[in-house]
């Protein structure tokens, strides 16, 4: 319970609610409004674990999202979470963390003596170890790498969370609740627009609760409670706390994550974990701030190395020590507020390193008033460990060298402003030598830049920037409200000498996450990597989940120093979003499991469920597959029963998926002459027609019957596949092909149910369900017509004379709603005939037996002539894909084209997909003459057929060729047959 | 990206189907077996301004001619396509 280094006042945690939790199985206690990072702090945590390549003892950097180091395991079972950042995972009562690449424990790591063998991973290690042989990389090197450079574990069960997306709309959009931030929140939600600002942290006000400052004459946490409180009462002003804004896309759309319940054990019933935004705004003010980045010297990766700002949060924000004698190593003014926030806390500043020539008098002052000295040169080592820094070595301006006892080293590199949102448009930041650091050169349209993500460091700057922002993007998106006046404070000094490194012995790292050093820079500019985009995929800069927010900048200034360019010459690698890492759950939100996508029932689905149906998959469609009676031992057994029951009496299937489109209008005939390879201006009204479409480049696109209903309107009919395709082709032809054509199409799919009722007793039963005045005889309904009959009670339908199983047969259609009742009613009317519902699979098979083409032959690559369909390609007139369906290689006599096949040894199954070889020759790709399309067991011929597309198959009828299936090891014969295995010449149904 | 319908107003991308270049016009019935091969196959890979077709199937089901620069992604007009690939808008 003891929180040894919590400061005794101060802070913004709340001292009354104390919260237990446990890192690495031991227990801690800490404050609500802690992270664990805090939380660690202030129980004098130093070590919370080692480095991904060298295991080397790691504590906690920074006190945001950009750590490199303080990565752990969250939770536990489901829910746990490898790679989470302790400086941003905010404390609750019960938190489980455990440390990364440690084994056995982390303060005992076996793998640390891959330290040792420090040469084997400098850069490009992989590329020269590991090359040869290739098999031996996934078998060997790639598994024993990633044990001994860890990474955290995943959880490997479902996660139990709900992920939620949402849109959200806006005049303004805000990066960030800094100064910067809050300002551009006033002037805009002043000026009246609808202001969205999202703020990655749990509270609201960025650098203001650590660095503190006076802002128009108030204590700066003072004005921030104002301005919250002004916003608060702006209905249109919406601030989202633990949302992370990560991205930006075309036309002022931008991608947010909300951490809706990261800061709880578990969300709360009937919540979600988190919750993915995109946001469109009229324009963008990004007030990101900036991020304070490290000097490299020897030892900075030791536990108790700290950036300076951080350890102002951490003892300002959180009243947590991260040492009790400090020392500060500041190559610029702002890291000596690091100073006077240590020395207000009660702690001891052990000495002041500062790398420029001059120190201010009033620093000079305040430091005999501390009792620290002041020198002037370097960090050049640190002595520490897994313990942290005990002692730092320096060295001075002029060759000479001291020594410094500490327990903590603060370092300022000076700030690098947050340009990543700014840049995602592949926009590349420009240098400014005045404060040493990239800005934003430009945005993607409808944003700026404000404040400290700028370069605008002083306080006075940000509120002035963003507030004439703020204004300026909520006039732009049309509101022209009174801004009323603007905070005002005073601007510090930022005076900064570059350092980015110190040369000296020792591991002196650039990317802690990924253990790249200033040697492997170095490295990799000897060996030719000079570009940064190459020292980046050589060294993995930047490449670790933290994206190198700590480490690219100082990497490339390393480079650009070793290869004697400037920083502006060298350049920057190119941005690109996530800014943080974002869950794939999120992107997922809700569509997952059953709602990974819609699904589309058939009218009759529910009475299908009810009659034991079993179901299959076709696009979003369930269907009813077959329907298994009790005693029926498989698949086979029950679709045979089916196929014998509609083929000896009569049956009925639902075949609502096939797409359906009314085409109306006076040139509704000429409009599918274009689009069908055959004509239909020449059907008779009343008549149904087979149908052929081409793409334009002469393959088949689909096929389907087409009813003439009246004079200027068609009903026509695609695959359940092509359905919404169809219509968008359709659709293409109309708008953009043939405008002159007076037609219209409206998408009827979803308005109509339909059944296909086969067998010979197909009439019997209809006439229990048709009105008696209809005639349904050969003469009164004769094959390939098509009317809207009356039926008994009253109800209108629509009958079509169309037969895909070759029986005598009916489409009955209805509206969707009657469609259960329909099913119920064939079921009652059909008893005493004995009908039998059928599934797909019967469907199939009856069309095989048929040899009617089907999606595998319509597989993209087949011709109409292909399919045995040439001779429908009407020579009278144009359509779509008449001319490409004329090209050598599409009529070329040696094509594969559709064949039956029959097993010579007719036990035998056939499968699809075997290739098709000439009897006798050994298989390869110089003799594959074609495949296997379709099969099945036929109960009509009791035995396996099946479809082939076959080169030459229809000149070849009777030859015996060879089916060759390596996947399933299996060879044999089969005999190319007519394709018309039932019924040849189609008396069935006719009769 | 977001295209503004003229029928339906400003909408988000996914409900659009992107079909490609808007330029090639379908030639007529006598046209040679080339004109035909260089409508069907042959496209310019324009970086920069190009006008492409779109088609608004979540929405008012308007094959759209927008006209966007494929280096910005910038949309600068979005009109219907009616009659844009035909070689005779003439009844
Ligand atoms: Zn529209």
């Amino acid at each position: 319970m003891s929180q040894s280094h919590r400061l005794t006042s101060g802070g913004t945690i709340d001292r009354s609610a104390s919260l237990n939790f446990r890192f690495d199985g031991k227990s801690f206690s800490g404050f609500k409004g802690d992270t664990l990072a805090s939380a660690l702090v202030a129980n004098g945590v130093k070590l919370v674990g080692r480095s991904f390549k060298y295991h080397r003892p790691r504590g906690i950097l920074t006190a945001g999202s950009e750590e490199p180091n303080a990565l752990v395991e969250l939770r536990s079972g489901a829910r746990r979470e490898p790679n989470t950042k302790a400086t941003t995972a905010e404390l609750y009562d019960g938190l489980e963390a455990a440390s990364q690449n440690r084994w056995p424990s982390l303060n005992f790591d076996v793998m640390s003596i891959n330290q040792l063998f420090a040469p084997i991973f400098v850069a490009g290690f992989y590329y020269k170890t590991f090359m040869w042989p290739a098999k031996f990389w996934e078998a060997i090197y790639e598994p024993a790498i990633r044990r001994a450079a860890g990474l955290g574990r995943a959880a490997n069960i479902a996660d139990p969370d709900h992920y939620d997306k949402a849109w959200a709309h806006c005049d303004v959009l805000i990066a960030g609740s800094g100064p910067a931030g809050l300002a551009a929140a006033l002037a805009a939600g002043r000026s009246g627009a609808r202001v969205i600002l999202c703020e990655e942290d749990f509270a609201p006000g960025g650098r203001l609760l650590a660095d503190g400052g006076t802002i128009d004459g108030l204590p700066a946490t003072e004005w921030l409670s104002r301005t919250l409180t002004e916003l608060a009462a702006m209905p249109d002003v919406r601030i989202m706390t633990r949302t992370t804004l990560f991205g930006v896309y075309d036309g002022g759309t931008y991608g947010a994550i909300e951490r809706v319940n990261d800061h709880v054990p578990s969300p709360p019933e009937h919540e979600v974990r988190q919750r993915l935004w995109r946001i469109v705004a009229k324009r963008c003010v990004v007030a990101a701030g900036a991020l304070e980045r490290p000097i490299v010297f020897a030892g900075n990766d030791t536990p108790g190395v700290m950036m300076a700002s951080a350890m102002r949060t951490y003892v300002t924000r959180y009243a947590a020590a991260p040492a009790r004698r400090i020392a500060l190593f500041t190559n610029n003014e702002d890291g000596w507020r690091t100073v006077e926030t240590v020395l207000g806390a009660g702690l001891q500043v052990a000495a002041v390193i500062d790398a420029r020539a001059e120190v201010s008098p009033a620093h000079r002052s305040l430091a005999s008033k501390g009792g620290f000295p002041v020198l002037h040169g370097a960090v050049s080592g640190v002595d520490g460990g897994k313990t942290g820094v005990r002692k730092i070595s320096v060295s001075l301006t002029g060759g000479a060298r001291a020594e410094v006892e500490a327990d903590g080293l603060a370092i300022s590199g000076g700030w690098n402003p947050t340009v990543g949102l700014t840049s995602y448009h592949r926009g590349r930041p420009k240098w400014r030598d005045d404060i040493a650091a990239f800005v934003p050169d430009g945005a993607p349209p409808g944003m700026m830049a404000a404040g400290a993500a700028n370069g605008a460091f002083g306080l006075g700057a940000c509120l002035r920037e963003g507030f004439e922002a703020g204004a300026a993007a909520a006039r732009d998106a049309g509101r022209s409200g009174s801004v009323g006046s603007m905070p005002v404070a005073d601007d510090e000094a930022f005076a900064l000498t570059s350092l980015w490194y110190v040369a000296d012995k020792g591991k002196a790292f650039v990317d802690q996450q990924h253990d790249v050093t200033a040697s492997d820079v170095e490295l990799a500019q000897r060996e030719g990597f000079q570009s940064v985009e190459h020292l980046k995929r050589y060294t993995t800069l930047g490449m670790a989940t933290d994206q190198g927010k700590t480490s690219n900048v100082t990497g490339l200034a390393m480079m650009a120093a070793v290869s004697g360019r400037s920083i502006p010459e060298t350049g920057t690698t190119i941005y690109r979003p996530p800014y943080v890492p974002v869950a794939i759950g999120a992107f997922a939100g809700h569509h997952r499991d059953e709602a990974f996508h819609a699904t589309r029932l058939t009218p009759s689905h529910h009475w299908a469920a009810e009659q034991g149906a079993v179901f299959v998959d076709t696009g979003l469609w369930k269907r009813a597959q077959w329907y298994p009676r009790a005693g029926e031992k498989d698949w086979l057994e029950s679709v045979t029963r089916e196929v014998r029951a509609v083929r000896g009496g009569v049956g009925f299937c639902d075949v609502s998926t096939l797409g359906k489109i009314d085409v109306h209008g006076p040139d509704a005939g000429a409009f599918l002459d274009r689009v069908y390879i055959n004509t239909f201006s020449n059907l008779a009204v009343g008549k149904a027609r087979y149908g052929l479409m081409l793409r334009e480049d002469g393959i088949v696109y689909d096929d389907g019957t087409t009813s003439r209903l009246a004079e200027d309107h068609y009903f026509l009919t695609t695959t359940t596949a092509k359905a919404g395709l169809v219509m968008q082709h359709l659709e293409f032809c109309r708008q953009v092909l043939f405008p002159e054509l007076d037609v219209q199409l409206t998408s009827v799919s979803d308005q109509w149910a339909q059944f296909s009722i086969a067998g010979p007793k197909t009439r019997d039963l209809l006439k229990e369900i048709v009105d008696p005045s209809e005639d349904l005889s050969n003469e009164g309904f004769p094959f390939m017509g098509a009317r809207a009959v009356k039926l008994r009670g009253g109800f209108t339908a629509r009958l079509f004379r169309i037969s895909f199983s070759g029986e005598m047969a009916f489409e009955i259609s209805v509206p969707a709603r009657h469609g259960e009742a329909m099913a119920r009613n064939l079921m009652i009317a059909g008893k005493p005939l004995g009908v039998t519902p059928y599934g797909t699979e019967a469907l199939g098979v009856m069309r095989i037996e048929k040899g009617h083409i089907a999606g595998p032959e319509l597989s993209g690559t087949t011709t109409a002539a292909d399919l045995g369909l040439g001779k429908m390609m009407s020579t009278k007139k144009d359509f779509i894909g008449r001319v490409m369906a004329g090209r050598e290689a599409l009529v070329a006599p040696d094509r594969q084209v559709v064949v039956g096949i029959k097993p010579t040894d007719t036990s035998r199954r056939l499968r699809s997909g075997a290739h098709i070889i000439p009897k006798g020759e050994i298989p390869g790709p110089d003799n594959d003459q074609g495949y296997v399309t379709s099969v099945c067991f036929s109960p009509m011929l009791e035995q396996w057929i099946g479809l082939a597309l076959v080169e030459r198959g229809r000149e070849r009828i009777g030859e015996i060729v060879h089916a060759h299936d390596p996947i399933r090891g299996e060879d044999y014969d089969v005999e190319l047959c007519n394709p018309v295995f039932y019924d040849p010449d189609g008396g069935r149904q006719r009769g | 990206m977001r295209i503004v319908c003229p029928f339906c107003g400003e909408r988000e991308l996914g409900e659009f189907t992107y079909l490609g270049d808007a330029k090639p016009q379908r030639p007529t019935a006598d046209a040679s077996e080339d004109a035909v091969y260089d409508y069907v196959y042959l496209r310019d890979n324009v970086a920069g301004v190009m006008s492409e077709n779109w088609y608004h199937g979540g929405g008012c089901r308007t094959w759209l001619k927008v006209t966007r620069n494929t280096l910005t992604h910038e949309i600068s007009a979005v009109e219907p396509a009616a009659g844009t690939g035909a070689r005779q808008v003439a009844k």
